[in-house]
Formats: structure tokens, C-alpha cells, sequence
């Protein structure tokens, strides 16, 4: 008989829910998304397509990015699951450095989709610590950015990922 | 370069970075009520019954019958209801709400919702429709002498087809009652608070007063925000009132993609005349398809035929125009807003009318471009120099533009082939018209407190443009104090003045420059340790032509921002697949007001155009249904995608914006189509007449010309 009971840890801190359709359990075809979200007050990631289509749900699922409206809570027994929430110091608040360079390269513009963008990045960087231009292009293919704010994604990556040649030359006067 | 140009962080980037901003659809929903809509399934029929399941307690069915005062949402002529009564026009029209505390439970009431139709004959062609929503004629000079006297005369129809903002946050809205002045609170993702207050007004027989709307934070507008939250305003208040309680209505992305306005789909037919290489005469004719309401097509429209003798000088033209009815989903405002559709029409027709005298494209476009002190299409007079020649020489040099168009104009025959093409476009500043002075007129408000940080009070919103950033740089500034010292809160109507919609491209040069005057205000009454409080109010440009209306003559708009784009295009004859080399582009928007901003705007703006030339589409089937109402159906450029775009800037200042800043928002999303266009064309021969140029077109136009 399957395991009823999920264990999982987001963002460091460990939870555990029932699945069933009782009073107090998750529904068994409840998405890891509507559970951070609704459950756990995460809203960094966010339902702009519900089918996988747009990334602005991204989460890192053990190490992997992951479409969260995709994948079913069910299926996150053992895992570790990291948000947008869980990149900040959780005390000082203080970002991390791929937060900041998102920042400083202004690499968003409405921000809606930019907690996918940055947790699709997290997941290359951490994998590949000095991926190439291609590498990143692939790896945030599917994250759709209306604003099209992917030139400057790419500048905030390459920043962080020691690739920084042209960008002094491209940023000279703009900062 | 202006130090104002110079950028600063964005003010919003520390919230949205961590995840900390709050969109609509992030306010817990333990103590909202959940309402989703009944829509209409059929494009055009009569409701005879509607079949609502018993509701368990606290769960409510909201209809027209609900609605307090006037079921009308107050935008074109009238025609939007809040709800449908006796008759849906298109699939998606809503019907009523289905509003409770648990989201589960509202989704499956509604599901169990059974409406019976008596299905009418409904219209998907604009060419075959009942009605149109808006007519209109103007011309000048004798265009018909001229078409008699001329050398060579062409004539050829374009189409353009819709174009979905996707903006990734889809609409939300969230009413409340408001116990203090028996009215309603609404807040959510919009680009315009005072059209909510206007739309509430007459649908709930309220005082401004006792109606507050306030700006969440807005995950991108791009036109598509502009109307349709006063309709979802309008509902959610509704409900609010009904229950008691706060109510939410975010949409689903398909209910977004299925019900909200996009860019209308056009036909442009324009005959011109010729004589000694220049364009002596234009007859143009354009149809904008306008969905089931008319709700913003007739300013879209007006946009569109002043916009469509493009950049050139032609002082004997004949427009006419028309908005048709259809049982579509209603257009309305994108990001140009009747420009795109215009500016691939007269740019393709350049193009082609050279070709056809064998004269150089470039060379033609640029020996017919008005100069400043001519005659604009409605005779007004371009005022300020018009700076397309340098910058079509600019974007030329970049892109190594004659040397590419030689090259490949000579016969290609391998399975990837190049080509290489250029247009040109400007998009009027602001409103159209004497929108400023009769219909707007802005006025802003800025206070200073005892701690010496200044305060502005405005209804402009920012929804991903940078406003929140760009404004308080200009107050910063004139008070000469840290610009972390001037405060920007969210827009709410209860606090700001009506300084206007944030659209049209005018919040930098209109409200930019209000706050420029009234920080100039609040200084000389700057005693530090004390308050203080200024307004200031929109004045109309003493050098501006009346505009009338009803003639279309005088001066449309106060000045012009400009666009030139080049793209390249590499192409495989095998799949049709089109990638793109390069994009070079220069636009005149006056005096950035900040680089990094405005180059983020430029860049976003150019890419949508070119997802519009290339993949983005919305085809219907045979009973008016969108077929891709999904973000897995309806493609946009993505970082695959994304070609190193070269956006350079060739500044004219205007002396009525703030350090000579003039619009800049929707410019690059105007010109790009026609460059894509006559690129593709070089590489695989034929006329391309048409957008989006899909793979499908691609391969079509080398199967043709094999």
C-alpha cells in the first residue's frame, strides 16, 4: 500500500503532510505549487500558466529546477525543496549574491516571472558554476519574460559565473 | 549625455527579488471569498435559462440581477455589460459568478451550472459584419488630380493578425466593502485606477467618495490592463456588495487569454501615387476587427488612421476607417495601439512601391520623409526636427546594412539563406488629440513632511516600466535632495489626484513634467522641519494646431518620438525555421530618463514586435474558439530565441517634457514587423503582405518560388 504521509523540507525547514481526503489532509492531486502557496504562505513562486508551459513556478526540486504547478506534492516524499524565499538570509533578510547581481544588472522588469528566473539560474549555477552563453540560453528557454528582460539575465548570469567579458564595454555609461 | 540619464536602482527590485511583493493573487485566502465566472460557451446566441445548483451555505450566485444600479461597464459606447442579460456575443461573455470561501467547491458549483442557449448566426469575418462600431473619413489636398498626374501608381492590401499581451500575471481583483463610507474597496493588478472609479460610479450608484481602487503591485500591462479591469471591478464589487465580504476573481491563464482584449487584427488596403520619386498621393483604407464591444477601438482606430501615411511627407491623402463588430473576443489596447498594424502596412507599401520603380528602398523612404515644419497627415505640423535620416544612417553603419543588402540580393540557392530589411515608424506622444486638455487634465500633488522627505501623489502606476523609479529621479532632481528621500506609494485613488491612465506613452513627458514643475513648487516653499503642499496642472502647448475631431485636422499629437529598425535574418529552406543574426535599432524619445530603464523597455518592446512578425498568432475555429488559449499553444520569444538586439539612442528634445523627455513605451513595439518582413522576402523571394510570417508562410514562399 503506498505511503500516505509526505515528508518533505522547504527551504531547510521539515514538514509532514497527510494525504487524503479528510479534514486536515492534502488531496492527493494537490500540485507543489497550490501546497507552497496556499499551506505554507510561499508565494514567491507563481500559477501563471498551470501547465508547465511558462516557468514562473519554478522551485529547485533536490537540485533540480522544477515546474511546481507540474509536480504533484505527493510525489516530494524525501525531497528537499528550495524557493525564492529560501535564497535571503532568514534572519537578516540579506540577498544572495546571485539576488543581488539580479539587481544590479536589472535583469527584471514587472518581476512576475523573476522567482522562476532566478531559481531556473540557482539550479544551472549550482550544477555548472561557469556555464557558457549557450548553456544559460538552454537552461532559460523555458522561462517565458514578457518584459523580455533575457538580455540582462544573461549579463546578471554571466556576472556571477566569471564570464564577464563585454559587459564592461556594453555598461559603460548606463550605470 | 544628461546625467539625468544616468541610472539608479530600481526602487521595486529589492521587493520583487526576494519574493516579498505581493501580486492580487497573493493575498491569503483565508478571509477572501473566491468568485469565478460563468462564461458564455457559444460565440452568439439568446439565454434562455440559466440552471444554478442548490449552493451550500455561504456560497452565492451573482448575476446582472445584483447589480445596484446600471449594468454597464462605462468604456467605448456602453455596450459591455457587467453581466450578460438575454444575449452573450462571444465565448467568453460573462454570465454571472459563482463566489465561496473554498476554491474547490466554487470550481465544481460552477461546473454543475447549466445554461440553456438558443444559438444565433454569429460573425467571424469583419468583412461580413453588421455593424460597425466606428467610422471614419478624412483626407486632404486632391489626391485624385494626383493619382491623374502621376507616374506610377500602386495598390496593395496587408494584414495583421492579433497579438495576446501575456503579460505573465494574469488579471486579478479583489472588492471589499468599506464599512466607513457604506462603498467598496477594490484593489489589483491594473494600469489605470481612476477608469475603476469612473466604471464603479454609474454600475453601483455610488460617489466618488465612497469608491477607493488602489494598485497591487502589477506583473506587467503592455495595453492589456488598460480596460478590462474595470470590467472584473465591476464584478468583484458586485459580489462584495452581495455577500459582505471581500471578494477575489483571478483569472485562469486560459480564461485570460479566452475573455481579455488584445491587439486587433487589420486590413489596410493603400493605393499611392508617384511622380519624379516621390509619393505624391495615398488612399488608404483600414479595417480593425473589433471583437463583440466596442470598448476601446474607437481610440485605437483614430490612432491608427492618423498613423498610417507613416513617417512620410504626402499633402494630398484619403483615409478611411472602420471598427467592425464581430462575435470575437473585444480588441482593444496593445502596447502601440493601432500603430503596428498602420506602420506594416505603409512600410511594406514603401518597400514595394521602390521596387516596382526600381528605386532603392532606403534611399525612397528616406527623399519622402517629412521634415520638420511640414504638414502631418491631419495637417498639423511635424514642430521639432525629425531626426530619421541620421538614424537610419546610424542603424545602416551598425548593421553593415549596404554592404548585407548587396550581397544578398544577388540569387541564393544553398539551404540557408540571408536577408536583410529596414523600417521605419513614430508613435505620436500622449493622448490623440486634445485628450489632454479636455479629457484628462492631470494634476498631481507633491507634500514634503517634518522630516524633510517629499512625497508624490500621482494615479500613475508601474507595472513592470519603471515609473516607481524614473518619476522620483525627476523630483529628486528639481528639490535637489537623495532620491531616497522622495516617496512613491502604491496609486491610491482616495489619496492621489487624477493625474491620468498610464498609457499612451505619456507618463514620462505629461506627468513627468507636472512633477518636475511642482518639485520646482515645493522648493521655494521648502522650509526644512515643516510641511508642505503643492498641485500642479496639466497646460496645453501654446504652439500646438487645434485639433478637431470631427475634421481629423490640426495637430494630433504635441511631437513625435522616432523608431528605425534593421533586421537580419538567416533562414533554412528545410523547416522554414528563421533565425535572426542581428537587430540593430535607433529610437528618438527625447532625453532618456534613465538608460537602464529605457533600454529594458526598448529591448522588450522590439522583441514583442517580432514574436507579432514571426510566431505569435491567434487562430480561431470554426465556431469563433481561440485554438490556443494556453502558454503551450501560444508561443512568445524566449531566451532561445533571443537575438543580440543593438538598441541606440539619437535624442530630440522637447522642451515641453522633463530635460526634453518625450514617450517612450510603446515605440519599439511599433516599426519592427516590416524590417522582419522585407528581410524574409530578400532571402526566399516573393511579397510578403502579411504577419505573423510563420515557419509554415516561410516554406510555402520557397516552395512557391523553387
Amino acid at each position: 500500500m503506498a505511503k500516505d504521509t509526505i515528508n518533505l523540507s522547504v527551504n531547510g525547514i521539515d514538514y509532514t503532510f497527510s494525504i487524503g481526503d479528510n479534514f486536515g489532509q492534502v488531496p492527493c492531486n494537490e500540485t507543489l505549487l497550490d501546497t507552497l502557496r496556499n499551506r505554507l504562505n510561499l508565494t514567491a513562486a507563481k500559477k501563471a500558466c498551470d501547465e508547465g508551459a511558462c516557468g514562473c513556478c519554478t522551485v529547485i526540486k533536490d537540485g533540480d529546477a522544477v515546474p511546481s504547478c507540474m509536480t504533484l506534492l505527493a510525489d516530494c516524499d524525501g525531497c528537499q525543496i528550495t524557493t525564492l524565499e529560501g535564497l535571503s538570509d532568514p534572519v537578516t533578510g540579506e540577498l544572495s549574491e546571485l539576488q543581488q547581481k539580479f539587481i544590479d544588472y536589472y535583469a527584471f522588469q514587472c518581476g512576475f516571472c523573476t522567482p522562476g528566473i532566478i531559481m531556473t539560474t540557482k539550479a544551472l549555477l549550482d550544477k555548472n558554476p561557469h556555464p557558457t552563453e549557450e548553456e544559460i540560453r538552454d537552461a532559460l528557454s523555458g522561462n517565458y519574460c514578457r518584459c523580455i528582460s533575457h538580455y540582462h539575465v544573461f549579463e546578471a548570469v554571466n556576472a556571477i559565473a566569471g564570464r564577464p567579458e563585454d559587459l564592461d564595454e556594453k555598461w559603460e555609461g548606463r550605470r | 549625455m544628461n546625467s539625468i540619464s544616468q541610472s539608479v536602482p530600481k526602487r521595486d527590485h529589492g521587493e520583487k527579488v526576494s519574493g516579498r511583493a505581493v501580486y492580487t493573487a497573493d493575498y491569503p485566502n483565508t478571509d477572501l471569498l473566491t468568485a469565478r465566472v460563468l462564461r458564455s460557451t457559444k460565440p452568439h446566441a439568446v439565454i434562455r435559462d440559466v440552471a444554478v445548483p442548490e449552493l451550500p451555505e455561504g456560497y452565492f450566485y451573482v448575476d446582472h440581477r445584483d447589480i445596484p444600479a446600471r449594468n454597464q461597464v462605462q468604456m467605448g459606447l456602453g455596450d459591455t455589460p457587467v453581466f450578460a442579460v438575454e444575449e452573450v456575443r462571444y465565448i467568453g461573455d460573462p454570465i454571472g459568478l459563482i463566489v465561496g470561501p473554498d476554491p474547490e467547491t466554487v470550481d465544481r458549483l460552477l461546473s454543475e451550472v447549466i445554461v440553456k442557449y438558443e444559438e444565433l448566426p454569429f460573425i467571424n469575418d469583419p468583412h461580413k459584419s453588421d455593424m460597425n462600431f466606428f467610422e471614419y473619413d478624412y483626407g486632404k489636398g486632391d489626391p485624385d488630380q494626383k493619382f491623374q498626374e502621376a507616374d506610377l501608381i500602386y495598390e496593395e492590401t496587408f494584414h495583421t493578425g492579433a497579438q495576446e499581451q501575456a503579460y505573465l500575471e494574469t488579471q486579478g481583483m479583489i472588492a471589499e466593502p468599506d464599512p466607513e463610507t457604506g462603498g467598496v474597496i477594490v484593489h489589483g493588478s491594473m494600469q489605470c485606477p481612476f477608469y475603476l472609479v469612473s466604471a464603479l460610479e454609474p454600475v453601483l450608484d455610488m460617489e466618488p467618495g465612497q469608491l477607493r481602487v488602489i494598485q497591487d503591485v502589477t506583473g506587467g500591462g503592455f495595453g492589456g490592463k488598460e480596460d478590462y479591469p474595470s470590467v472584473l471591478a465591476c464584478q468583484t464589487a458586485v459580489a462584495a456588495l452581495k455577500t459582505g465580504k471581500p471578494v477575489r476573481i483571478v483569472l485562469s491563464r486560459e480564461e485570460d487569454m479566452t475573455v481579455t482584449s488584445k491587439k486587433h487584427p487589420s486590413e489596410t488596403k493603400i493605393r499611392g501615387a508617384l511622380k519624379d520619386g516621390k509619393l505624391t498621393a495615398l488612399d488608404i483604407d483600414i479595417c480593425y476587427d473589433s471583437g463583440a464591444y466596442s470598448t476601446l477601438s474607437m481610440v485605437v482606430l483614430q490612432r491608427g488612421i492618423i498613423s498610417a501615411p507613416g513617417v512620410y511627407k504626402c499633402d494630398d491623402i484619403k483615409v478611411h476607417g472602420t471598427a467592425a463588430r464581430t462575435n470575437v473576443v473585444p480588441y482593444g489596447a496593445y502596447r502601440g495601439f493601432g500603430g503596428a498594424q498602420v506602420f506594416f502596412a505603409i512600410e511594406r507599401f514603401m518597400d514595394h512601391l521602390a521596387e516596382k520603380a526600381g528605386l532603392d528602398p532606403v534611399d525612397f523612404k528616406i527623399a519622402n520623409t517629412a521634415v520638420q515644419g511640414d504638414l502631418t497627415s491631419t495637417s498639423g505640423r511635424y514642430h521639432f526636427h525629425v531626426p530619421i535620416p541620421e538614424m537610419t544612417d546610424q542603424v545602416m553603419e551598425a548593421a553593415d546594412y549596404r554592404r548585407k543588402q548587396e550581397e544578398y540580393s544577388k540569387p541564393q540557392d544553398g539551404r540557408y539563406r540571408r536577408g536583410i530589411g529596414m523600417s521605419l515608424c513614430f508613435h505620436g506622444d500622449g493622448f490623440t488629440g486634445n485628450g489632454e486638455r479636455d479629457l484628462i487634465k492631470a494634476v498631481v500633488r507633491m507634500t514634503k513632511d517634518t522630516d524633510d522627505k517629499a512625497h508624490i501623489f500621482v494615479s500613475s502606476t508601474d507595472m513592470g516600466q519603471g515609473f516607481f523609479t524614473s518619476l522620483p529621479k525627476i523630483a529628486s532632481r528639481e528639490l535637489e535632495i537623495p532620491v531616497e528621500d522622495i516617496i512613491y506609494e502604491m496609486p491610491d485613488t482616495h489619496k492621489t489626484p487624477d493625474s491620468g491612465p498610464t498609457v499612451a506613452s505619456r507618463s514620462t513627458m505629461v506627468v513627468g513634467e507636472l512633477i518636475r514643475r511642482a518639485s520646482q513648487k515645493l522648493k521655494e516653499e521648502w522650509v526644512p522641519g515643516e510641511e508642505a503642499e503643492v498641485y500642479e496642472h496639466y497646460t496645453h502647448p501654446d504652439f500646438m494646431i487645434p485639433f478637431d475631431i470631427s475634421k481629423f485636422n490640426g495637430d494630433a499629437y504635441p511631437t513625435f518620438s522616432w523608431g528605425v529598425y534593421c533586421v537580419e535574418v538567416l533562414i533554412d529552406t528545410l523547416t522554414g525555421l528563421v533565425s535572426l543574426p542581428g537587430v540593430w535599432t535607433s529610437f528618438d524619445v527625447g532625453t532618456p530618463i534613465d538608460l537602464n530603464i529605457l533600454t529594458g523597455q526598448m529591448e522588450g518592446g522590439v522583441m514583442q514586435s517580432l514574436g507579432y512578425s514571426s510566431m505569435e498568432q491567434i487562430p480561431y475555429d470554426q465556431s469563433c474558439r481561440i485554438r490556443n488559449n494556453k502558454f503551450s499553444d501560444y508561443l512568445i520569444p524566449t531566451a532561445s530565441d533571443y537575438p543580440d538586439i543593438h538598441v541606440m539612442y539619437c535624442p530630440v528634445e522637447y522642451p515641453h517634457g522633463p530635460y526634453g523627455a518625450k514617450g517612450a513605451g510603446e515605440l519599439p513595439a511599433v516599426g519592427a514587423p516590416s524590417a522582419y518582413a522585407a528581410a524574409v522576402e530578400q532571402a526566399v523571394g516573393g511579397l510578403f503582405a502579411k504577419i505573423p510570417i510563420t515557419a509554415e508562410e516561410v516554406l510555402n514562399a520557397v516552395g512557391r518560388n523553387a
